[in-house]
């Protein structure tokens, strides 16, 4: 069956922003979407507020809309379209819900839109969990015991036929949002309440508990015609209670016997047919009984996943693009499976290697909260790695994690502790916990122990076993001296630098004395050298390559080698010279290359924007543009990214970034060819920290040194550049001890930032007011020593904000957007609103800024991206700092502008001028308003509040002729809903309190009423307003928690200062985030909401595309 | 190529090898049986079911190498066998065989090898093993397995090199049944085990055993026939004073030419009494050639669980073009260009477009080159079963 013709334009919905459960996978699936649709010569209109996505991109669909993904805004890019077709998809649970509600609205009946993908009869009945319930048991599938609830009360009914412990699942939420388990009543009434809150449509599932049970995943295709193929099974290592997003998974499936496995294959085709999934990709999850192999169906998503994108990247079956193609009428036989160039799509890809995704959280970001893991979504991004055997894969995931670990390290907690404390430790479902196996291993404990309290199948757990019995025979005997001995260890996946730790710890000198010793030179170090083999990661390098034991690059073909790949998308692996050399598939090229380095798994602080910076770099130079076409070659190890789709780069490498992964990648590819250089500034501070050891390795680094970027992350070599320049900086120090640090900060005089050096997110940074709170910090955030320093600046409070992105080439300097923070200088800068064009700002300091920014730039060498952030109080310009790298605002600015500044950015660091390049367009005839994203919601307990340290998940964009406009496009992109009326809860510190006056005057004309706690009430009060005043928490019930608790109030204005008050109002806030009332903890916030309230409605918010904002 | 010096100098710890006939010397680790054993060295990608192929009679006189690095971890239990007689002579495999963990599982994976005389490789670069038979061909070898890690290796080249290889060789007649057998089993179900077939269920099915799989016969069961097996040389006579419903031609191994000098003949006879025929595999290859068209060496063979099969040509309705996902172990094909005018093609390979599927004009006689007994495998193509018992059911009525 070909394409259809009678539909000639779709409409994409993307994901929105990133979020916990929903993250840059989908901007992958997307834009596969897009790209496959676009191929097939359709108009393609895609709507999403995320201006980070590649997706977005104005060259990728025909009329891009960064606009909120409400209904009701969709249904207007509806009535201006007029697409014939809604691709529902593609965007997550996000896009799923607005096509449903924009169907139940009729908008897809008045202007004739047929959904396509999925209809949404079968979304509902995937989505309802009693409909889905009913279908399993028309196909003779069993489901949990299980009750759905619209109350409390008939919560507690159901409760009766599951027992204890009991799963409560909210329905139409995304990663299980508010969902949990309950061991006790007290604990399921809460959770239930939470559930039927955060639920759309007030209603939890209530599930018998299979905690313990076996999780399975299966990847399901199917077309129009009925056939369907399994795309890829996945085990989850962590059994059934840990959300799957949060669980550490394996592919294929390695412990189902053929039968098992076929009774699995053919239920989850069953449920995709029961379910109506006419075409495209969904994925089928199963609990299986590992006592007797009972299988019960969990639940099915009728669109592409976050397991979707990690089975496209563990096979090389790109299913988003095979789905898009499905849902324009192509069946899977007539579509080529582009990995072998040979074979067609509609066969089950088979791989010959094992593949591990681990999760990677961000509990340290949110104190207060407990580091659980439950049936709610938690992790923030994730590593997947590739081996030829499990051990090999898990331990390179775990160092692509980049959580400091190098393969399974000590658990220092649990080091000598009794057997007791050990399974304690092990039944808790943390996410530090397969390293807890390990150590439980190196205390003694059984596998049969630890099965019985982590439930992790044996067979995992002997796998680990294995590690740890190989690390014990390094520890005791030093590295093998031999190829086999060292090649063993090797192929196990152990690391050059956990076989130096292992490996120095043999010299059983006491005391730690040998590790010491091996930093050291000398006839010592020598020795030792001779008694371990080898004490560090270089020496372990060394030996290595003079035993020749080194990796080979295998292909990911889809086929496991039975046809030819014509597609470089590799993995490492260590394989014996059993026949002749070991074979090695790299084949590297004899053309001019350029490598480019990702930025690993998502974490906050370090997400999409920098993936985004990546593929940009793989697309710019590719091809021909404004200079030659050199071969791309990418390497990242984040399985939901658009860099590791097979096709953004020529060759992918799917490896974690690390030095030794990353060396031998080098080493192979400088085997043929000309390596022109390696881009180290795009990925983040994860390929920056590669950049001295691959200068020390005499490899090309491309644009800016890595020594002009150390200048600038040095706070003391970066002073005397700002003196030479005469910049002014706010004032600032550095203490090695609680001491010297009172010291400092009493000369700059509180208040005063503090934070530990060298740190990406701003981590543990805090603004702390007196020596009392000084002390405080010091004594709990961070460890001060001689080796990490904290950092302590002036703080300037209540100053504006600035961000400067501009590009050098050496000789010029441009500028390519300047961004104005709604919140002032203290929070985040990737927290904070922020304009572009400045909202405010007087074009001299603007002006002042561009030229400081030029003098950096000349200054520090910069050929490439740079971004300077600003202070401006009191007319003065304070440089805050300088990142002469890619960074977090460049999607953004390119979004705004309409320039593709990181494409132009790779084409500067590979040579070209930037005078090659036509000039930024930069009088903007519209404002677009930057908004950050938060996770609040699923770490309950933790501090919903703005700071220094980085919080936000995502971002999304408003953009409108007006800034008021587009501010409320930003807020409504955000997901906060501002009110057209109610009851303003106003309580601001006393700097703020002149401030505030004119907004909450403006919301008082335009009808609301206002209360505010006793200073702020005065205050207003003595300016005329009518405002009532209620209890601060503190003055006692009724207060105003009570009243927020009870729905009275529609918006909240609450700023803080100091740490008391901090604290104080934590509850306020808590409250707000509970009841989904919009809250701003800035004036500068607060007024902005309100001027967009007061200027206009949501109804009357304009849609218009990328494409024609750019045409003015 | 043969390298001298890994003639002389096996790597420390190795204790299995692997020889091919061009004198190329693969060592590993030996596991299961000790001793040797010469056959064609095949690979096979499914990620499943690695019990159910060592013991399928199509893979008599072959090592099979799994491309997939991890075999051995569901152990071994007394279900998961195809036949009792002679399947596969060995397995290569990159890693080393685990512990097994499965709630059926009753014994290791190489001690059951060992049991069954079957010799395991572990340690081998399987993959690149893989591309050389992509690249050249199956080759013929010596797979050896001694603890002492001693071998002769000069020896295990020369048996590799005498081997005359798998091309004109008869191997149904080395693994079929001795004697008639009223087929007992009947499927399997999680939990309950196999069932047992009815005594009393019609039609009739006379199966011609040349290595069959045990779930086909448990599938003609569950289709709703009485199966009885007989030798691969039984009569034409002796078929039919059974009388047989219809008849099924099974999978076995070799080359189906030389099987064919005395099945085709039986083929034959029952084609004219117009008895309703089904065949899977060499039962497909031994129809065609009763038919009048040719088998071929296939380069590499198509043996995995995963294979794109497309009905085409006429009589599908509705579902003609619908594409099945199946198991498939051959090493020959049926070459779909001798086809005679009386034979339609059914199936194709959408990996190569080989024959995948025959019927006869005029005849209740059809045939498909690939496993819809599974077992390992996908179980999209069932329905054959219940088309040919339907077929036959029809008839009796």
């Amino acid at each position: 069956m070909p394409k259809r013709t009678d539909i000639s334009s779709i409409l994409v919905i993307g994901a929105g922003p990133i979020i916990i459960g929903q993250a840059c996978e989908f901007d992958y699936s997307g834009t596969q979407a897009i790209k496959a649709l676009k191929e097939e010569g359709y108009r393609v209109i895609l709507v999403n507020s995320n201006p980070a996505t590649i997706m977005t991109d104005p060259e990728f669909a025909d009329a891009t809309y960064i606009e909120p993904i409400t209904p009701e805004i969709v249904a207007k890019i509806i009535a201006k379209e007029r697409p014939d077709a809604l691709l529902p998809t593609m965007g997550g649970q996000t896009a799923l819900n607005c096509a449903l509600k924009l169907d139940e609205m009729g908008v897809l009946a008045e202007y004739g839109v047929e959904m396509i993908g999925a209809k949404a009869d079968a979304i509902d009945k995937a989505e309802n969990r009693q409909r889905f319930r009913e279908a399993m048991d028309a196909i003779g599938l069993e489901s949990a015991r299980s009750g759905v609830a619209n109350t409390v009360e008939q919560a507690f009914a159901v409760l009766e036929r599951t027992g204890l412990p009991a799963i409560i699942r909210p329905s139409f939420t995304l990663g299980g949002t508010g969902g949990g388990i309950a061991y006790n009543k007290a604990e399921f009434e809460r959770i239930v309440r939470e559930g039927l809150d955060a639920s759309p449509t007030t209603e939890v599932l209530i599930e018998e508990s299979l905690l313990g049970w076996k999780e399975f995943e299966m990847e399901v295709v199917r077309d129009r015609k009925d056939n369907a193929i399994i795309i890829c099974s996945i085990e989850n290592v962590d059994p059934m209670g840990v959300h799957t997003g949060d669980s550490i998974t394996v592919a294929p499936a390695l412990t189902l016997t053929d039968k098992e496995y076929q009774i699995m294959r053919s239920a989850s085709i069953a449920v995709l047919r029961e379910i109506g999934v006419e075409t495209g990709g969904s994925n089928v999850q199963f609990a299986v009984n590992p006592r007797d192999g009972r299988l019960i169906v969990i639940e099915m998503n009728p669109r592409v996943s976050r397991s979707s994108a990690l089975a496209s990247k563990a096979t090389g079956f790109p299913i988003a693009r095979v789905a898009a193609k499905l849902a324009v009428g192509y069946t899977l036989d007539e579509l080529t499976n582009e990995i072998t160039g040979a074979t067609p799509a509609s066969f089950e890809p088979t791989i010959d290697y094992v593949v591990t995704k681990i999760p990677r959280f961000a509990f340290e970001k949110f104190k207060g909260t407990a580091n659980d893991l439950s049936t709610a979504m938690k992790s923030v991004g994730e590593v997947m790695a590739i081996g030829r055997n499990f051990q090999e894969s898990v331990q390179k995931a775990l160092r692509g994690l980049e959580t400091g670990l190098d393969g399974f390290n000590r658990v220092p907690e649990l080091e000598g502790a009794d057997k007791d404390v050990i399974t304690a430790a092990l039944a808790r479902r943390t996410p530090d916990r397969l390293l807890k196996v390990a150590q439980a291993f190196r205390e003694g404990l059984s596998v049969e122990e630890i099965a019985a309290v982590t439930y992790y199948d044996p067979w995992f757990l002997r796998q680990i076993e294995g590690i740890i019995a190989a690390e014990r025979e390094v520890q005791n005997d030093g590295l093998p001296i031999d190829a086999a001995g060292l090649r063993r260890l090797k192929a196990m996946g152990f690391s050059d630098k956990r076989l130096a730790t292992l490996a120095v710890r043999s010299v059983g000198v006491a005391g730690g004395l040998a590790e010491t010793q091996a930093k050291r030179s000398g006839l010592l170090h020598d020795a030792l050298v001779a008694m371990a083999g080898a004490t560090s990661e270089e020496e372990v390098r060394a030996l290595r390559h003079r035993l020749g034991v080194l990796p080979v690059f295998k292909r990911i073909d889809s086929c496991a080698a039975e046809f030819e790949a014509i597609t470089p998308y590799m993995y490492s692996t260590y394989e014996a010279p059993s026949f002749g050399e070991a074979e090695c598939e790299a084949n590297p090229s004899d053309r001019r290359k350029i490598v480019i380095l990702g930025g690993g798994p998502n974490r906050i602080g370090q997400g999409i924007e920098f993936d985004y910076c990546c593929v940009h770099a793989c697309f710019a130079l590719r091809e021909q543009w404004h200079g030659p076409a050199f071969e791309t070659i990418m390497v990242n190890c984040n399985p939901e990214t658009v860099s590791t789709d097979y096709d953004t780069s020529d060759r992918l490498y799917f490896e974690p970034l690390t030095a030794e992964d990353v060396l031998e990648i080098l080493r192979v590819e400088q085997s043929q060819g000309e390596l022109v250089g390696v881009i180290v500034q795009f990925g983040g501070q994860t390929p920056l920290k590669l950049a001295q050891a691959l200068e020390d390795a005499g490899i090309p680094i491309l644009g800016t040194s890595p020594d002009a970027i150390d200048l600038a992350e040095d706070r003391e070599r970066f002073a005397k550049l700002v003196n030479k320049l005469n910049l002014k900086q706010p004032e600032n120090g550095i203490a090695r001890s609680r001491n010297e640090a009172a010291a400092v900060a009493a000369r700059i005089g509180y208040p005063v930032l503090l934070r530990p050096s060298y740190v990406l997110g701003g981590r543990a940074m805090e603004i702390v007011d007196s020596e009392a709170q000084l002390d405080d910090y010091i004594a709990s955030a961070v460890n001060v020593s001689g080796d990490s320093p904290v950092l302590i600046d002036q703080y300037l409070r209540d100053a504006i904000e600035c961000d400067v992105d501009a590009l050098c080439d050496g000789t010029e300097v441009r500028v390519a957007g300047v961004m104005q923070h709604i919140e002032e200088a203290g929070v985040h800068s990737g927290d904070s609103a922020c304009t572009l064009p400045p909202y405010s700002l007087p074009s001299h300091i603007i002006a002042e800024m561009e030229r400081q920014t030029e003098a950096l730039a000349f200054a520090l060498g910069v050929k490439g991206l740079m971004n300077v952030q600003f202070a401006v109080k009191d007319g003065v310009v304070y440089l805050i700092e300088v990142n002469p790298r890619a960074s977090r605002t460049v999607p953004f600015v390119a979004k705004a502008t309409g320039q593709p500044v990181a494409k132009i950015a790779a084409r500067v660091m590979a040579g070209e001028p930037l005078s090659a390049f036509e000039p930024f367009k930069r009088d903007l005839a519209y404002m677009a308003v930057k908004e950050a994203v938060f996770p609040f919601a699923r770490f309950p307990g933790a501090d919903p509040v703005l700071s220094p340290e980085m919080k936000s998940t995502g971002e999304v964009m408003g953009i409108d002729t007006s800034f008021e406009a587009a501010f409320l496009k930003s807020q409504m992109g955000a997901g906060m809903k501002l009110p057209r009326a109610g009851t303003l809860f106003v309580s601001v510190k006393d700097t703020d309190k002149a401030q505030i006056v004119p907004g909450v005057r403006r919301l008082i004309e335009h009808g609301f009423r206002v209360v505010a706690t006793g200073g702020t009430q005065s205050y207003l009060a003595e300016q005329g307003l009518p405002v009532e005043r209620v209890n601060k928490v503190a003055e006692g019930q009724p207060h105003i928690v009570d009243r927020i608790i009870d729905g009275e109030i529609a918006l909240i204005f609450n700023t803080t200062e100091g740490w008391q008050s901090l604290m104080d109002s934590k509850s306020i806030r808590q409250a707000a985030l509970a009841g989904k009332v919009p809250y701003y903890t800035t004036a500068a916030a607060s007024l902005a909401a309100a001027a967009a309230i007061v200027a206009v409605g949501p109804e009357q918010l304009a849609v218009r595309s990328l494409q024609d904002y750019y045409a003015t | 190529m043969a390298d001298p010096a890994t003639f002389r100098a096996p790597p420390p710890g190795t204790t299995g090898v692997l020889v091919l006939a061009d004198g190329t010397v693969i060592w590993g680790r030996g596991f299961g049986a000790v001793g040797s054993a010469v056959g064609e060295v095949c690979f096979n990608t499914a990620m499943t079911g690695y019990q159910e192929v060592m013991t399928d009679p199509s893979y008599a006189a072959q090592i099979v190498t799994f491309t997939f690095p991890h075999i051995g971890n569901v152990g071994a239990n007394g279900e998961d066998v195809e036949s009792r007689v002679e399947g596969a002579v060995g397995c290569i495999v990159r890693e080393d065989v685990t512990e097994p963990s499965n709630f059926r599982s009753i014994e290791r994976f190489g001690e059951w090898m060992a049991r069954n005389g079957k010799i395991g490789l572990s340690g081998v670069d399987t993959r690149a093993l893989t591309r050389r038979i992509r690249l050249s061909g199956a080759p013929n070898a010596v797979i050896a397995h001694a603890p002492d890690g001693k071998f002769d290796i000069p020896a295990l080249l020369e048996r590799a090199k005498a081997w005359p290889g798998l091309e004109g060789m008869d191997l149904a007649i080395r693994v079929t049944r001795g004697a008639q057998e009223a087929w007992e089993g009947g499927p399997w179900s999680l939990g309950k085990g196999y069932g047992r077939a009815p005594f009393d269920a019609k039609p009739h099915v006379v199966a011609i055993d040349y290595g069959a799989k045990d779930n086909i016969f448990r599938n003609l069961v569950r289709a709703g026939a009485r199966v009885t097996v007989v030798p691969a040389k039984t009569s034409f006579e002796a078929i039919m004073t059974l009388k047989p419903d219809g008849v099924f031609l099974s999978n076995g191994p070799g080359d189906p030419a030389a099987t064919g000098e005395y099945a085709v003949p039986v083929i034959k006879a029952l084609l004219d009494a117009d008895v309703p025929l089904f065949g899977i595999c060499l039962g497909h290859q031994l129809l065609a050639l009763a038919a009048g068209a040719r088998t071929i060496k296939m380069h590499q063979g198509h043996r995995g669980a995963n294979h794109p099969v497309q009905r085409v040509g006429e009589g599908w309705g509705e579902t003609s073009g619908l594409v099945e996902i199946t198991s498939m172990n051959h090493g020959f094909a049926v070459d779909a260009a001798t086809l005679p005018e009386n034979v339609e093609q059914t199936h194709v390979s959408l990996f190569d477009g080989t024959n995948c599927g025959i019927a006869i004009k005029g005849k209740k006689a059809f045939a498909v080159q690939y496993h819809p007994e599974a077992s390992p495998g996908p179980q999209d193509s069932f329905y054959l079963f219940e088309k040919f018992v339907g077929m036959l059911a029809r008839e009796t009525v």
